[in-house]
């Protein structure tokens, strides 16, 4: 079947840097993946084309890229599957991440992602034969985990790291999360310590979900975020605009029966906190401006009993 | 140019093994990859990784013996017999870095059974057990801070008065060369099964690290041994783990027979790798096929059992064939999986050339023989990575700093750049697809005198093409197009070894089925075969043989 490939191209020594968009039409296998296209097109029609790829079976991470604007491991993508009608595919490389050469990104962003969650077993003792006892439970919930191949795809399309490079991504703290949880680190209050204080930790996530529905091997970081999160707290981290967010979010709807958004702000920022109080001064008059800033007195939902009996509810169950 | 005590060529399991021994021990040492160290093909291993622990019943001379059957007596028994007893620690090892092993119910590594063996004793994580291991060390080497030329493309190594000294290397990422010299190299640069198509392999295995030993003159020994594994996907060869056999998979022929009980009836489907794919093979010939395929069946383990257990093989089986295998049996077909042969190597990985060394996939110790028990590669790799590292940290002691090694650099760069500079000619693919298939065709689960002359003829007819191979590629950044053509000529100086083994070994062993000399003949062939290059011979390769060190199990008919 024939398949028309739209591909972004970039050559760093053409003056300084040149950008061009290519088109190519090969013919392939009815069950080929966007992968093999590629090679097609890399051996048959342009040597010129610069790609990774190397297993051609989703184990090896290498051949991350954007097809139709979301990042994917393009040899576990059919073509059929996005093209059932020879519709034009549009290839180019991962976002977030600087791009080498077409669609070749440097992997240097990614892992020093990966190092700043210092990602190898910290052992409080080693055994002086044999193994660690754990559960296999214990080690199964971490394949989870050790299923991420590092690819790149959830970094490449994480909506916070578009606007805050700073923020550890998604990747690294799915790998935090696989020592925070393994029951032979001996690491673990540190850990969740530093992961919740540093700049760029766990609480800069939006929770936007992109990194679930792109991971092609189904780490999905952002639940392990928020496992994070939860882990964090329970350790006594209570020291973020991050868990304040939350728990005003919690105590207002509790009481209202819906959220009370001035008094968000105020709490998830700490009401002496002085320079963020300034801060949200220019949103408070844009929303204003448009007419979009919440009232100041919170009013109750009419049933707002009936979302505290839905707390009472849960809460009595988790008890 | 750049200079380490040890430098390793590879950053998969054996090369980074290596590399944390030598680490460890304080001493300057980097690895040199064409890739990233977690995209090496140590990823693709699925089922497990063997080893004997004796306080759970075991004991290393059973997984001596089962492995030297499984080579069908061609392993050096002296290097099984290492293999096997560091097997636990080795295992044990990786555990305590971090590998997530699946347990048993008292917390303890539980262990499922695989190939040529009776006792289970392969160690696991899912079907994902190679990535598992690989990432552990890859782990590792970041807490160690250890230095790695990534995407670095060795093209020559630098020998001074018959030493190694280094290598010359390509840093794909600018396209400049480098020296970078070193008292010890260790290659762990991984197999060359794209010297056939298809392959299960990695677009990446390319024999690298074979042809640059071969070429300062290392002799490739076995080389006619190779691995076709009996469950792989036709057209794309994408590997179906043995784990599904070993978790209790039937293999089912045409008329829905469990044909294993024909010809071994004692192992059935967990007969070694070269009886399995040879049974479907004549399976297929003989009618009984389904279009070049036999059928996998799983279903009657039940679809939690397979997502559990089998999960990346459930993955690869609806992305790659859209077949729920908790609902239909899947069609598979023997395909080139691994080489047993390789560099020769001492068990301490040293080469007969001083200052190089050798590990893994690579490197030919050997432990394999004429045919690989499954998870006997991981094993392979940790064992003899860490042991060469630990001989290379003695050997370095004496050495002092080599003096001639920029030398090389000049004419390496001409050399490429006279690749770069050849007038328009055949497509680099073209050329390696028709070698691919040839070796192939000839080289296959069964053979004969006349199939392999047919690969010699083809070879003969690609070496005359390669010189009008073009780079179309004329650019430095990221020029894959230059490697692939570096790669196709490591690739043909394989192919070499590969048909000159072949053709050499006149009996049937293992992975080597002769059709036209069915059986084994341990009085003239109980011998090692070694390839060496010698541009005086007809087609560039010089054969000799070595005995094979038989320490406590005579040779006895192989049945399974």
């Amino acid at each position: 079947m024939q398949v028309n490939l739209k591909i972004k191209r970039f050559d760093p020594t053409d003056s300084g840097g040149k950008t061009w968009w290519q088109e190519y039409e090969v013919d392939v296998h009815t069950d080929s993946t966007v992968l093999d296209a590629l090679i097609e097109v890399r051996e048959q029609e342009d040597g010129t084309l610069a790609m990774r790829c190397a297993c051609r079976a989703s184990i090896c991470g290498s051949c991350g890229m954007r097809v139709n604007g979301n990042a994917k491991l393009v040899c576990k993508t059919r073509v059929e599957s996005l093209s059932p009608n020879g519709e034009q595919l549009t290839i180019e490389p991962m976002g977030n991440q600087h791009v080498v050469r077409d669609l070749v990104v440097s992997l240097d962003t990614f892992f020093d992602q990966i190092n700043r969650v210092e990602p190898y077993l910290q052992p409080s003792f080693v055994p002086e034969q044999g193994e660690y006892t754990a559960s296999n439970e214990s080690m199964e919930n971490l394949v989870t985990s050790m299923n991420c191949i590092m690819c790149g795809i959830c970094v490449s399309d994480c909506t916070v790291l578009e606007v805050d490079s700073n923020f550890i991504g998604p990747a690294a703290l799915a790998k935090a999360w696989r020592f925070t949880e393994d029951p032979r680190d001996g690491k673990r209050d540190e850990r969740l310590k530093a992961l919740n204080d540093e700049d760029g930790g766990i609480w800069d996530c939006t929770r936007c979900l992109k990194c679930v529905e792109v991971c092609p091997k189904g780490v999905a970081p952002m639940d392990r975020i928020m496992e994070l999160r939860e882990a964090a707290i329970e350790a006594g981290n209570t020291n973020t605009h991050g868990y304040h967010h939350s728990e005003s979010f919690y105590n207002s709807v509790k009481k209202n029966g819906r959220l009370d958004e001035t008094r968000l702000a105020i709490d998830s920022a700490g009401m002496f906190n002085i320079p963020r109080m300034l801060d949200l001064v220019p949103i408070g008059l844009a929303a204003m401006r448009k007419g979009k800033l919440p009232s100041p007195m919170p009013h109750k939902s009419e049933d707002h009993k009936k979302v505290r009996e839905l707390y009472d509810s849960v809460e009595g169950e988790s008890k | 140019m750049y200079e380490h005590d040890v430098l390793i060529i590879g950053g998969g399991l054996a090369g980074l093994r290596a590399a944390v021994e030598v680490t460890r021990a304080g001493v300057d040492v980097a690895v040199i990859s064409k890739v990233h160290p977690v995209r090496s093909h140590s990823n693709a291993a699925q089922g497990g990784i063997n080893a004997p622990l004796t306080d759970r019943g075991d004991d290393w001379q059973g997984h001596a013996y089962d492995t030297i059957k499984g080579s069908d007596f061609l392993a050096d028994q002296d290097a099984v017999e290492i293999m096997s007893q560091e097997a636990g620690e080795a295992v044990l090892e990786l555990e305590r870095m971090g590998v997530i092993f699946s347990r048993g119910e008292d917390g303890k590594l539980g262990t499922r059974a695989f190939g040529g063996q009776k006792v289970a004793r392969t160690f696991f994580v899912g079907a994902i057990t190679g990535s598992a291991i690989l990432h552990v060390l890859f782990e590792q080497s970041l807490k160690l801070g250890l230095n790695v030329y990534e995407e670095w493309f060795v093209t020559k190594l630098i020998m001074e008065d018959g030493v190694c000294r280094g290598v010359v290397a390509l840093d794909i990422k600018t396209g400049e060369m480098h020296t970078i010299k070193a008292k010890a190299v260790i290659m762990a640069a991984g197999g060359a099964g794209r010297v056939f198509e298809p392959s299960t392999n990695a677009l990446i295995c390319t024999g690298d690290g074979l042809a640059l030993a071969y070429r300062v003159g290392v002799p490739m020994m076995d080389m006619e041994m190779i691995q076709y594994h009996p469950t792989t996907l036709a057209r794309t060869g994408i590997l179906m783990s043995e784990a599904a056999r070993g978790e209790g998979a039937h293999l089912l022929n045409a008329e829905g027979e469990r044909f294993m009980q024909k010809y071994a009836p004692d192992y059935m489907e967990l007969a070694s790798r070269d009886v399995v794919s040879r049974a479907e093979q004549t399976e297929i010939n003989e009618g009984r096929g389904f279009d070049g395929n036999v059928l996998l069946d799983l279903t009657h383990l039940g679809r939690e059992f397979i997502e559990h257990r089998l999960g990346y093989l459930q993955e690869v089986s609806v992305e790659f064939l859209g077949i729920d295998m908790a609902e239909k049996p899947v069609p598979v077909q023997p395909g080139m999986h691994y080489i047993m042969g390789g560099i020769k190597t001492t068990v301490d990985g040293a080469t007969n050339v001083p200052g190089l060394y050798a590990a893994g996939e690579c490197a030919n110790v050997s432990v394999h023989g004429a045919n690989r028990l499954g998870a006997n590669s991981l094993l392979d790799t940790v064992v003899f990575g860490r042991r060469s590292a630990v001989h290379a940290l003695d050997y370095i002691k004496g050495v002092g700093p080599a003096s001639r090694a920029e030398e090389d650099l000049a004419p390496e760069k001409a050399r490429l750049q006279a690749l770069l500079d050849r007038p328009p000619g055949e497509r680099i693919a073209t050329v390696r697809d028709d070698m691919a298939r040839g070796i192939t065709k000839g080289i296959g689960v069964n053979r004969d005198q006349a199939s392999m002359e047919g690969a010699l003829e083809n070879l003969v007819n690609i070496k005359s093409r390669l010189p009008g191979v073009s780079v179309e590629n004329k650019g430095k950044v990221f020029n894959t197009d230059l490697m692939f053509a570096l790669e196709l000529e490591f690739m043909v100086d394989c192919a070499d070894t590969i048909v000159a083994g072949a053709l050499a070994r006149k009996e049937s062993r293992g992975a080597h089925y002769r059709t036209d000399m069915t059986e084994r003949d341990d009085e003239n062939w109980l011998k090692h075969t070694l390839v060496y290059k010698d541009d005086a011979q007809e087609h560039g390769t010089r054969v000799e043989t070595s005995p094979v060190t038989i320490t406590q199990w005579e040779p006895v008919k192989r049945v399974y």
